[in-house]
Formats: structure tokens, C-alpha cells, sequence
């Protein structure tokens, strides 16, 4: 106290400062006290707090120190040892208390600062996941007017209440004040304004297509913003106090069945489209978001497959409708083409009898007539009138049937007869006036030629006749010579009848017949005229030629119906020709003395035959279906003998049976065994019985096994009366594999 | 009962008979094999039927009731009884003999019982039909009167 070393002089306690540092430090004791309450208050209403250990800390450091100040109070003046000691004591623990403290914070502060980023950090998630909630919720709105829009318009297959539909409903969600849709017209060089939300009915607007924004909107499958002053913009009249809203447009495209190709998808290119319009109202400030722009291009294509649909349907209620249309014109056609053929047969009908009549008055009177007393100027006009009438007759008689082969409704009359007759005929006929030609005729029948065949008796014979008596006609001299064979199968492959394709089978053959004469012949460019109806030989068509002609038509249709072929060959004019053809004849399977009549095979069904004493032989183990079986036969009048197994079976069989019944459920001995048996025994074809088998399969491995067995018919059970009256008559009768179901 | 009312009742039996499928076809087949030289024709195959089928029965039971079942032999009795049934034309039995030979050949022993009780039912139903038919039919033969035919 007395002197130290300070610079400056020292300075003895003023009243003042001593007073102002005496409030400050109860003041600053009064605040330490204070803030460790503070801080326990709220830590105790807060629930987290996980630093209590450094609070406890940090309060008791800020007690110290408060304390700490406070005992400084007394210190100003004057004090104790006491005082002095406490205040040290206060300061070391303060120092100590502050040292930990200070290294504790140290640890603590970085996380309480990393505490405050990931608060920071959450935060800023939060506010992302906000937004995302907010993107999704609007997709999903988005969807679900989408979802709502698609069902309205493809709940109608109307073109017009789809984009009537598809206009509203777009106009409600999106809230626009305007909405139109522009079609390409016909010509596809203009859209026309065909639809709006608020006009009911739109005037007739056109823009060119080659406008350069609607290109550009074709050009691509997004909305696009349009500017609202273009053409396809302005539809409402424009008035001046208006800020028109965004426009967006969008192209929809309009599909065609043919755009669709199997492999590959529909080339963008070649389409065609029409314009959708959207308007936002003006002076709303809206702006178009882009989940509304994904809206629109979403429907755009609904609106496309809803009006495909649609224009499928129209098409095909058109198709439809043409289809109806047109059978109606058809049966209204064929109903008149009916009445017209019915007519004309009417007609021919009525014609025949009233042109035959006249004319056999006409011929048998003449004929009469020639019998009678006449000079010989009357005998000639009557000669004239008889073969002028007998020229008309064969005219008439020919065109009735033609007509009648043309329309298909002659049919040959098919009976069995004798070939070598016919020809015979043919040529006593033609003789007589062959002779007086001085044409020697001869007739050659190959020796294989069988002498009966089944076919139309006289349309061959007019064939022939009429292919003779050409030949005699248009010969002046020299040989007739007529060959009848049965044609091989190489020559009916000839070159000449590329298109004739005969089938053989063994109950037909085929009949060629060739006529050659010397007379004066064919030239070559007239042979394909030949067979036309009504065409004459040119050159030779003179005074003495007679005929109409249409005998060889008539011959070829003849022929053709016969399933044969006729043709003529010559080598020129003045060299002769041949006339060939070749027609199909059934065999006759039984030769008859000639005029014996021969009974037709088929047989009715109802014939009741009679196989009184047939003896057969029954194998059946089950008593049941062995007595049915018996009474079947039985009463078909047949001598039965019953056997129950295989063995006692081919102990009984003897030649004697005409037919043996085999069922092939037997057990033990099998059925099949028993049919190699059989045969081993009676290898002979006469002295075998014939072996049926019984059985209740169906399976076709059953048939097989049965005939490779070696049996001669296979019976489905159960059997009926009228089934084993038919087999039997067939087995009998054919003596041949049969099958009856 | 005069002779027209036994014989309209005959046949509407008869009817109801092929009606409710208990005869079918072969059945009628069988009757038109009967004629004045084989005048009880139908009557001694339906009595063998039931002899048989009696004895099927009784056999396919002890088959089944053995505690190894030789499904062969079931299957051979079931095999005779069908042929039997289909020959006279008891149409149902033939149809249960069908399922059983199924069940036989799956060696299905719960489905073969089965099938062994409903053909025994079906064989009950099918015998008392024809035994009633056999008795109308005397009924109208005493009365005087013909069995109608078809």
C-alpha cells in the first residue's frame, strides 16, 4: 500500500467509481444468480434436453461466478480474513468449475451446431417431399380426369357425341373458356371448324392447312402454345378490353383402318389430323401448367382411338348395310332369272307339242300321200314336201334339245345295253344311202369291245349317227371306215385334249370310236369352228348340203355329258377326215341273251330275305347277349349252333357253316386266335365259313385288328334286326370285307 | 278293368319305362324277336338276366371285399355285367357299369363301392320295372286281350 511499483501514481479509492463498480457487480451477481434459474426452469418444461450434466455444469460455473462477484461486494472496503478466504475459496472452485466447463464445451458445441444442419437438412426435405406431394397429387387428379374423360367418350360409339364429349368435358376440368376442334375437309387441303364448347352451331370457318403454326402443331405429338391471334385462335369476335388467355393446341390424330399394316405400324407421315383448341379464359392470368398440357395430349389420343372406333363402326354398319342392299338386288335377280327360265321352259314345252303336231300331220300325210296314184311332177313336189318337212322335224326336234342340254336339264337316261347292236344299227341305217353315193361303209369292233355297257342307248347312237352321217355327207366317193375300241390309258392322254382328265376305276371304261372318210376334208382354220352352233362349212356349204348345223353342237354336248371328248382332225381340203371321240360306258356286270331286260342291283331294303336254313355258328360266353344274339338270327329264320369258347368252337366248325359269329369280349381263347385258326384249317376261300366278329368298341384299332385277323366283317353290338338282315344279305351277296356300323 | 284299360295302361307303363331311361332300343329290338314260335322269348332273357346279374353281384361283392382287390377281376364281372345290361337294353345299369369300369381301371377302391352300391340300386329299380311289366302284361293276356305293339 505504501509504495509500488505501478507507472502510474496511485490513486486512492474515489467515492464514485468505488460506488458504480459496487451496483455493477451486484448487478452481474443478481444476473449469474439468475440465469442458472432461468435455464432449469425451461429445461424442466422442456421434455429433450440431453445435456443436463453440462447444464448442472454450466450453472454451477455461472453460480461461481456470480458468487464470486458478490463476495467482491464486500471486498471494497475493509474486510476479515474470513472474507478473504471465502473469496479465494470462491475463486478457485470458479477457476476449476470454469476450466471444466471450458474443455467440456469444446465436445458439446460442434453438436449442437450439427444439430442445427440437421435440423437445416430436414427442413429442406420436408420441403421437397411438400412438393412432390403436391406433383403427385396433381398427376393423380390429372389421371383421374383423364380416366374420367376416356370413360365418357368411349362409352359412345357416335363420332359427334364423342367430340361433343370430349370438348365438355375437357372444358370443366380445365376450366377454358373456349374449345374447338378443326377437321380436315374432304379435299384435305382445309380444316373446317366443326366443333365448339360455347357455339351450338359453328359457321362454317376454313383455314388452309399450309398454315405454318398448324404444321407446326402436326409436327409433333405435344400440346403447343399457340399465339392467340392465329387464325385457328380466333374464333370468338375479339373485343378490346380483352386480354385474351393462353392458347395451346394440339393435333388429333384420325385413324383409318388402312393405315394399319401387319408389319409394320402406321407411318406418321401419311396421316391425317385434325386440330383441338384450348383457350384459357382472358384476364385470368392463368397460365397452362404441365401436368395440364400432359392432360391434353393424354385425350387428344383417347379422342383419336374413340373416333376409330367409331369411323370402324360406321364402315362396318356401312358395309353392312350394302351387303343387305345388295342381296336383296341379288334375290330380286335370281328370283327373275327363275321366272325367266321357268318361261322359256314353258315356252320349248308348249312349242314342242305345237310344232310336232303340225308336223307329223304334215309328214304322215305326205308319206300317205306318196303312196297314192301321182304324176310324176306331183310325185316330186310331194318328195320335196316330205323332205322338207323331215328337215324341219330334225330342226325342230334338234334346237328343243339343245336348249334343254344347254341349261343343264338333260339328263341321260342310263340303262344297260348292247354295244355291238348299236353299231350295227348305225350302219344299216347309214347303208342305204351310203350305197347310193357309192360309199363303201365298213364297221371294225375291236375283239376286247365287251358286247353290253351301261350308258344312254340313244343319245350314243345319235352321236354316232350324226358323226357318220357327216362323214357320208360330205363325201363324194370313196370309204367310210368306222373302228370302235376301248381307248388305253396313254392315248386318252393325248395332246389333243390337254384339259380331259379321265378316271379310271373298274366300273367304267372309256369308248373311242373313229370315224374316217376320204371325202373332201376340213381345212385346218375351220376345225375349231366346227362344233359351234349353227356354223357351216363355208366351202362346202352349197345347194346340196343340208343340215342346220347343229348336229355336232348337239354331238358335243352329247359327248361332254357322257364325261368324253370329240374331235376332228384333217389334213386339208380335198384330204378326208377323221372324226373321233370318246366317251365313258359303265361295265355291265351280268351278260344277257340280247332283249333280255336286266333287274337293276340295287335291291330295296324292305326285300325281305329269306336265309331259312343258313347254318352258323354263334361264339358267345355271355349267356345273355348269346340268347339275344340267337333269337336275332333265329328269327331271321337261321339254323343257329351256340358255343360258348374258343375251343369248343373249332371243335364244332365244319365247312357246313355258312357263317361264323365271333364276339370279342370272350375270355380266355381269344376271338382272333380262333378267326387264324379257321383259316389255317380251311385255307380255301369256298370252303371257309365267313367270320364276322361282334363287339361293342369302337375304337378303330379294333376294326384293324379284326381284319388283320383275317375277318370278313366287323359288327358294331348292339345289333339290330335290320342291321344283321343287312350285313348278312351283304356278306352273302358280295362275299367281300364289309363294315357295318 | 276291361281289356282296353289294362292294355292303354300297359302301354303308358311301358312308355314311362323308356321315358325315364330305365329300357332303351334294344330293348324294343328284343321284343320284336318275339313271335308265335318264340312266344316268351323276352321273358326268358330278362329271367336269365337277373339269374346273372344276381350272381355278377354277389361276386364283384366278395372281390371287393377282399383286403388286396384284384381290380382285373372286378373289371371282367363288370365287363359281363355291361354286356348283359346292353343286350337287353337296361339302359341305367349298362350306364353305372360304364363309371365303375372307370373307377376299376384308376384302381379306385372308395369309387368302385360306390359304383357297386348304385348298380345294385339301379339293378333293384331296373328287376321291379320288369317284373311289374311281366305282371301287366299277364293281366292283359288273361283279360282275353294281345300285347300291343308298337
Amino acid at each position: 500500500m505504501e509504495s509500488c511499483n505501478c507507472i502510474e501514481p496511485q490513486w486512492p479509492a474515489d467515492e464514485l467509481l468505488m460506488k458504480y463498480q459496487y451496483i455493477s457487480d451486484f448487478f452481474i451477481a443478481l444476473a449469474y444468480f439468475s440465469i442458472p434459474l432461468e435455464l432449469i426452469y425451461f429445461v424442466k418444461k422442456s421434455a429433450v434436453f440431453p445435456y443436463r450434466w453440462v447444464l448442472v455444469q454450466f450453472g454451477a460455473f455461472i453460480v461461481l461466478c456470480g458468487a464470486t462477484h458478490l463476495i467482491n461486494l464486500w471486498t471494497f472496503s475493509t474486510h476479515s480474513r474470513t472474507v478473504a478466504v471465502v473469496m479465494t475459496t470462491a475463486k478457485v472452485l470458479t477457476a476449476v468449475v470454469s476450466c471444466a466447463t471450458a474443455l467440456m464445451l469444446v465436445h458439446i458445441i460442434p453438436d449442437l451446431l450439427s444439430v442445427k444442419t440437421r435440423e437445416l437438412f430436414l427442413k429442406n426435405k420436408a420441403a421437397a417431399l411438400d412438393r412432390e406431394m403436391g406433383l403427385i397429387r396433381t398427376q393423380e387428379e390429372t389421371g383421374r380426369h383423364v380416366r374420367m374423360l376416356t370413360h365418357e367418350i368411349r362409352s359412345t360409339l357416335d363420332r359427334h357425341t364423342i367430340l361433343k364429349t370430349t370438348l365438355v368435358e375437357l372444358g370443366r376440368t380445365l376450366a377454358l373458356e373456349e374449345c374447338a376442334l378443326w377437321m380436315p375437309t374432304r379435299t384435305g387441303l382445309e380444316l373446317q371448324l366443326s366443333y365448339t364448347l360455347r357455339h351450338q352451331n359453328p359457321v362454317g370457318f376454313t383455314v388452309p392447312i399450309q398454315l405454318p403454326v398448324i404444321n407446326q402443331v402436326f409436327s409433333t405429338s405435344r400440346a403447343v402454345k399457340i399465339s392467340p391471334s392465329s387464325p385457328v385462335a380466333r374464333i370468338r369476335p375479339l373485343t378490346g378490353k380483352y386480354i385474351p388467355g393462353e392458347v395451346v393446341a394440339v393435333r388429333v390424330p384420325l385413324l383409318h383402318l388402312s393405315n394399319f399394316q401387319i408389319n409394320d405400324w402406321p407411318e406418321l407421315s401419311t396421316k391425317r389430323y385434325a386440330l383441338m383448341v384450348l383457350m384459357l379464359p382472358s384476364d385470368s392470368a392463368r397460365q397452362w401448367h404441365v401436368h395440364e398440357l400432359e392432360l391434353v395430349e393424354v385425350v387428344a389420343d383417347q379422342v383419336a382411338v374413340a373416333l376409330s372406333h367409331a369411323a370402324i363402326l360406321e364402315e362396318s354398319m356401312r358395309a353392312r348395310d350394302m351387303l343387305l342392299e345388295q342381296n336383296v338386288a341379288l334375290d330380286l335377280a335370281r328370283r327373275e332369272a327363275e321366272t325367266a327360265i321357268c318361261a322359256r321352259n314353258d315356252f320349248l314345252a308348249v312349242m314342242n307339242h305345237e310344232m310336232r303336231t303340225p308336223m307329223h300331220a304334215i309328214i304322215a300325210l305326205s308319206s300317205l300321200l306318196q303312196e297314192t296314184e301321182l304324176t310324176p311332177e306331183q310325185r316330186l313336189m310331194v318328195e320335196t314336201i316330205l323332205k322338207s318337212s323331215n328337215l324341219l322335224a330334225t330342226l325342230i326336234n334338234d334346237v328343243l334339245d339343245l336348249s334343254r342340254l344347254e341349261d343343264g336339264s338333260l339328263e341321260l337316261d342310263i340303262g344297260t345295253f348292247n354295244l355291238h347292236s348299236v353299231f350295227r344299227e348305225v350302219v344299216n341305217l347309214i347303208k342305204p344311202i351310203a350305197s347310193v353315193k357309192r360309199l363303201l361303209v365298213s364297221l371294225n369292233l375291236a375283239h376286247d369291245l365287251p358286247e353290253y355297257a351301261v350308258g344312254d342307248e340313244k343319245r350314243l347312237m345319235q352321236t354316232i349317227l350324226n358323226v357318220v352321217g357327216n362323214a357320208v355327207k360330205f363325201s363324194k366317193e370313196g370309204n367310210i371306215l368306222i373302228s370302235a375300241c376301248i381307248a388305253k390309258a396313254e392315248s386318252l392322254r393325248d395332246s389333243h385334249i390337254p384339259e380331259f382328265s379321265p378316271l379310271l376305276s373298274d366300273k367304267h371304261f372309256y369308248l373311242r370310236v373313229q370315224v374316217k372318210d376320204s371325202g373332201s376334208g376340213i381345212s385346218p382354220q375351220d376345225i375349231p369352228k366346227i362344233f359351234n352352233k349353227f356354223t357351216q362349212n363355208h366351202a362346202t356349204a352349197n345347194r346340196n348340203s343340208s343340215g342346220t348345223g347343229l348336229g355336232l353342237a348337239i354331238c358335243k354336248r352329247f359327248v361332254s355329258l357322257m364325261k368324253g371328248h370329240i374331235w376332228i382332225e384333217s389334213e386339208g381340203l380335198g384330204k378326208g377326215c377323221t372324226a373321233v371321240f370318246i366317251v365313258r360306258l359303265g361295265i355291265a356286270e351280268h351278260s344277257h341273251d340280247s332283249g333280255h331286260h336286266f333287274i337293276p342291283k340295287l335291291q330295296a331294303n324292305h326285300v325281305q330275305a329269306s336265309f331259312s336254313g343258313l347254318k352258323v355258328l354263334l361264339m358267345d360266353d355271355n349267356g345273355i347277349t348269346r340268347m339275344v344274339t340267337k333269337g336275332l338270327l333265329v328269327h331271321l329264320g337261321c339254323d343257329v349252333t351256340v358255343v360258348t369258347s374258343g375251343d369248343e368252337c373249332l371243335r364244332v366248325v365244319t365247312q357246313e357253316h355258312m357263317v361264323l359269329f365271333l364276339d370279342l369280349s370272350i375270355t380266355g381263347m381269344g376271338a382272333y386266335e380262333v378267326a387264324v385258326c379257321v383259316h389255317e384249317r380251311f385255307p380255301k376261300r369256298h370252303e371257309r365259313p365267313l367270320l364276322v366278329a361282334l363287339t361293342g368298341n369302337t375304337e378303330k384299332a379294333t376294326k384293324e385288328n379284326c381284319l388283320r385277323a383275317g375277318m370278313d366283317g366287323v359288327i358294331l353290338k348292339p345289333v339290330s334286326l335290320e342291321k344283321m338282315r343287312n350285313v348278312l344279305l351283304e356278306l352273302l351277296e358280295h362275299q367281300a370285307p364289309r363294315e357295318v356300323q | 278293368m276291361d281289356v282296353g284299360q289294362l292294355q292303354r295302361r300297359l302301354v303308358d307303363y311301358t312308355a314311362s319305362l323308356f321315358r325315364e331311361g330305365f329300357l332303351d332300343d334294344q330293348f324294343t329290338q328284343l321284343q320284336q324277336l318275339q313271335d308265335e314260335s318264340n312266344p316268351d322269348f323276352v321273358f326268358e332273357v330278362v329271367s336269365l338276366f337277373f339269374e346273372d346279374s344276381e350272381r355278377l353281384l354277389n361276386d364283384l361283392a366278395i372281390s371287393l371285399d377282399q383286403p388286396s382287390v384284384d381290380f382285373k377281376k372286378v373289371d371282367a364281372h363288370v365287363h359281363q355285367l355291361k354286356g348283359s345290361s346292353s343286350s337287353i337294353g337296361a339302359q341305367r345299369v349298362k350306364n353305372v357299369c360304364i363309371a365303375f369300369r372307370n373307377f376299376c381301371e384308376e384302381q379306385n377302391i372308395e369309387g368302385c363301392l360306390r359304383c357297386l352300391q348304385q348298380v345294385k340300386h339301379e339293378y333293384a329299380l331296373v328287376k321291379n320295372k320288369l317284373e311289374t311289366l311281366f305282371r301287366l302284361e299277364q293281366q292283359v293276356l288273361a283279360a282275353g286281350g294281345s300285347i300291343p305293339m308298337e
